[in-house]
């Protein structure tokens, strides 16, 4: 238990210089993509092929024998070429490693220092790249707040401290007062990564003006936007940051409790940051009189139980309060009668991960990256149909055109770009004309989109747009609470008419109803669930209405992806005229003369697929 | 249906010191035992935390996680998020209901082996589609692949089962109240 400053700078050398020793390390990617691939598997063989070629090997950092430290990372990046595993002192990034790659491994590089290049990263014109900074992929990004996450091992608080951690908490705490902690964060522009991009020091100042008395600070942990994993790659990859910022924000705003409300479907972050909790409270980082100052805060975890609209504050706190997570009229705002009615601090993940860099190095240096109005950096997952999906965070104002074909390796397969959609179910979508839009908070909004949380997702000509307007429309009817009429029933609607249109019976004033029920929809929502839902279908019909049209005129899904307008055919150059589809057919819909090809007609065919399996001569297929 | 242990209910709600505002905790610890909740915990509950029974119902039934109907021993995870939607989730899941004789409506099978449902992201989007059994993801998915997956599930499961039937059996052999009765 550590009783001062002292006692942590004492502490914190004896870290790193065990950490300036320990020169050899592996570490083994062990986010929930690559466990998901095999990497605990992998570390246990990485464990036996040290020990059977004699090498000493250090799992626990500071508590196990000086040895080769072999590690669990956090998120190193590259999912899409799970399992990732770097060495270091080379930094060689391996990539797909598997249990039968580690003795190769352990011979060739951890015994001779020489590198693995059939492991290695090998871009499409067959250039191999040997360390992480050489691959295009992390080239062009700025790993300010996952600068940790990948390169220590996550579920240790020792080699956070050697890397720095609990440097800004130690400065908050002894240098500086709460009105000058709000300044920093205020000057820094820091916005919210929770998707508003309110500014964070507005809120801290309104908290910390309130009234003396209970206050909370509450972390939103929640990551609703399917297809989004930056802030579980956070909590699971370097949650002493994140636990880090929220004490910072405790102190800050005089609040000395802290809840993180995480994603019932995110496991392994539960699990680590309920281990970085017990170890920081154990050093006492956290508890009563933190490091002997009169300060004391704790922290809590409520896991979520499966619903979107609980990242919205309101229902978010009403959830930690165990009620139905259902969102309320504002005012009065969360940082009022947030958390059991007292002033709350409510920010995201990422958001608080932000908080120790701007203390530690100050508001100038924190804005050197950035715009002018989004400052710092930002996080996104990119996932889809894209060369290297992942990880990644780059500085606020980086053009979509980096991101998707610089840092992205541009379209998988070599397929054509469609359109990307970013900010999820509340997101929309943007296309080729976007490509030098730059993405912060501001610019996106000027183009009707908006950052979310951080999911980009891509999709190729291969996507139908309609079809992708549907499942998010399907998203959010189920995920509206229907506290409110425009939402539970508005969303119910157009998410009818979609269905329709994809299904071949759209008609032709479905367009402007969907374009009404939205405008509606979003000028009336009691929420932000139900104010953005709309979203996806408008830009989908901006931008692409043509597809749109197609589908209701035509009854055609120029993607090949609308089951339900898959038509049946005869393929009249293998129809050899034997006239048992005819026969079999219960809809008398295939007429034809005999050793004549047979037509289908498509008016009466109920799309049951006999005369797909019964003709013999394959003759009758399926397309669009 | 199995018998509802309620000291066990009881273990549970005690450790959260009866507290209303840990009721959705409570809740799902006692879904991680039971793997749904039983009808009986309900005034159990309402009356050691002071919440109406219709409140406590309210707060279970809001919450898509929580089911109050039993689920099969294997419980498969399709993910449809963004991410493996747009790498085609939805033909693995029509593949996996079509296998197991489920639907959208009809998530368990009648032998409570399997329960098929959707899951909006796992966080593994790096890999898509995703799908988990029992917690464990696997990545990368295909329909052929998943099927293949409830292959080998039902047969490891036939295994343990004819495993544990012969050693019942050896068991019932060489008790003699078990062969006294049997005669
Ligand atoms: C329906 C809905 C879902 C939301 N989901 C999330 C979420 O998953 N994570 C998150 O951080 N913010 C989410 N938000 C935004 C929060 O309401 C809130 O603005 C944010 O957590 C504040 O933190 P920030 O200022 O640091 O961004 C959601 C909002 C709405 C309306
Ligand atoms: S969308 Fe399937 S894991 Fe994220």
């Amino acid at each position: 238990m550590l009783k001062s400053r002292a006692q942590l700078i004492d502490l914190r050398e004896k870290c790193r210089s065990q950490a300036a020793d320990q020169v050899r390390r592996i570490l083994v990617c062990s986010g929930t993509g690559c466990v998901a691939s095999g990497a605990s598997e992998v570390y246990e063989a990485f464990k036996t092929a040290l020990a059977e070629a004699g090498i000493a090997c250090s799992v626990k950092f500071m508590e196990d024998e000086p040895g080769v430290g072999l590690k669990k990372s956090g998120c190193q990046g590259l999912c899409e070429k799970a399992v990732l595993v770097k060495v270091e002192p080379e930094g060689f990034q391996y990539i797909r490693v598997t249990p039968q790659d580690c003795e190769e491994i352990v011979r060739e590089t951890i015994q001779r220092g020489r590198h693995v290049a059939r492991l290695a990263f090998t871009d499409s014109s067959g250039n191999i790249h040997k360390t992480a900074a050489d691959i295009p992929f992390f080239k062009k990004q700025k790993r300010l707040v996952l600068s940790r996450c990948g390169n220590i091992a996550s579920d240790s608080i020792y080699e956070s401290l050697a890397a720095g951690g609990y440097q800004a908490l130690e400065k908050a705490l002894f240098e500086m007062t709460s009105q000058e902690i709000i300044d920093q964060v205020s000057r820094s522009g820091l916005r919210g990564r929770g998707g508003g991009g309110f500014p964070t020091g507005v809120k801290w100042k309104q908290v910390g003006a309130q009234k003396p008395g209970k206050k909370y600070v509450v972390c939103n942990g929640d990551e609703g936007d399917p297809g989004a994993f930056m802030d579980c790659s956070v909590m699971e990859g370097d949650p002493h940051r994140m636990l880090e910022g929220m004490i910072i924000a405790g102190l800050a705003c005089g609040a000395d409790e802290g809840y993180i409300y995480v994603r019932a479907e995110y496991p392994l972050a539960v699990a680590r940051l309920k281990m970085a909790i017990n170890q920081a409270a154990n050093l006492g980082l956290l508890g009563q009189n933190i490091l002997g100052s009169d300060f004391s805060f704790q922290i809590k975890i409520n896991r979520g139980a499966g619903a979107f609209v609980c990242g919205e504050g309101s229902a978010l706190t009403g959830s930690i309060e165990g009620k139905r997570g259902m969102p309320r009229v504002k005012p009065p705002r969360t940082v009022e009668k947030g958390l059991f009615n007292r002033p709350t601090v409510l920010n995201n993940v990422e958001t608080f991960a932000n908080v120790p860099l701007i203390i530690e190095h100050g508001w100038e240096v924190y804005r050197q990256v950035g715009t002018e109005s989004s400052p710092g950096t930002k996080s996104f997952s990119i996932t889809g149909n894209i060369e290297n999906t992942g990880l990644i965070e780059v500085p606020m104002g980086m053009t979509l055109r980096e991101i998707i074909f610089d840092v992205g390796g541009g379209m998988k397969g070599g397929k054509k770009f469609k359109a990307v959609q970013i900010g999820g179910p509340s997101g929309a979508c943007l296309t080729e004309e976007h490509f030098d839009l730059k993405l912060d908070f501001d610019s996106l909004a000027q183009a009707g989109a908006m950052i979310g949380s951080g999911g980009l997702v891509v999709a190729d000509q291969d996507t139908c747009m309609v079809e992708l307007a549907r499942f998010f429309m399907g998203f959010t009817q189920r995920e509206s609470c229907g506290k409110c009429v425009p939402c539970r029933e508005g969303t119910k609607r157009m998410l009818m008419t979609l269905e329709r249109i994809v299904a071949g019976d759209g008609r032709p004033s479905d367009l402007d109803n969907l374009v009404d029920l939205a405008d509606t929809i979003k000028a009336t929502a009691l929420c932000g669930l139900g104010k953005t839902a709309p979203s996806p279908v408008l830009s989908t019909i901006k931008n692409f209405r043509a597809e749109y049209l197609k589908h209701i005129v035509e009854r055609k899904c120029p993607s090949k992806t609308c089951e339900r307008l898959k038509v049946i055919f005869v393929d009249p150059s293998l129809c050899a005229g034997c006239a048992k589809c005819s026969k079999i057919c219960p809809a008398s819909a295939i007429t034809g003369k005999a050793k004549e090809p047979f037509k289908i007609d498509p008016a009466l065919c109920v799309k049951c697929g006999a005369c797909l399996s019964g003709c013999k001569y394959g003759a009758v297929k399926e397309g669009w | 249906m199995p018998q509802v242990d309620l000291s066990l209910v009881d273990g549970i709600i005690d450790g959260h010191l009866g507290h209303p505002s840990a009721v959705i905790t409570i809740l799902q610890e006692i879904q991680e035992q039971y793997r749904y909740l039983p009808r009986e915990v309900f005034p159990r509950i309402s009356a050691k935390v002071g919440l109406s029974e219709a409140k406590v119902y309210s707060v279970a039934t809001f919450y898509e996680n929580f089911s109050l109907e039993p689920k099969g021993r294997v419980i498969i995870k399709v993910c449809d998020g963004t991410a493996c939607h747009v790498r085609r989730s939805l033909p693995i899941l029509s593949r996996l209901q079509k296998e197991l004789n489920l639907t959208d409506g009809k998530v368990t099978t009648e032998d409570l082996l399997f329960t098929v449902e959707t899951v909006a992201c796992l966080g593994a989007c790096g890999l898509a589609p995703v799908l988990t059994v029992s917690g464990q993801a696997h990545p990368a998915m295909t329909p052929d692949k998943a099927a293949d997956l409830i292959k080998a599930i039902r047969e490891t499961e036939l295994k343990t089962a004819a495993a544990l039937a012969s050693e019942h059996s050896a068991l019932r052999s060489n008790d003699p109240s078990t062969n006294a009765v049997g005669n």
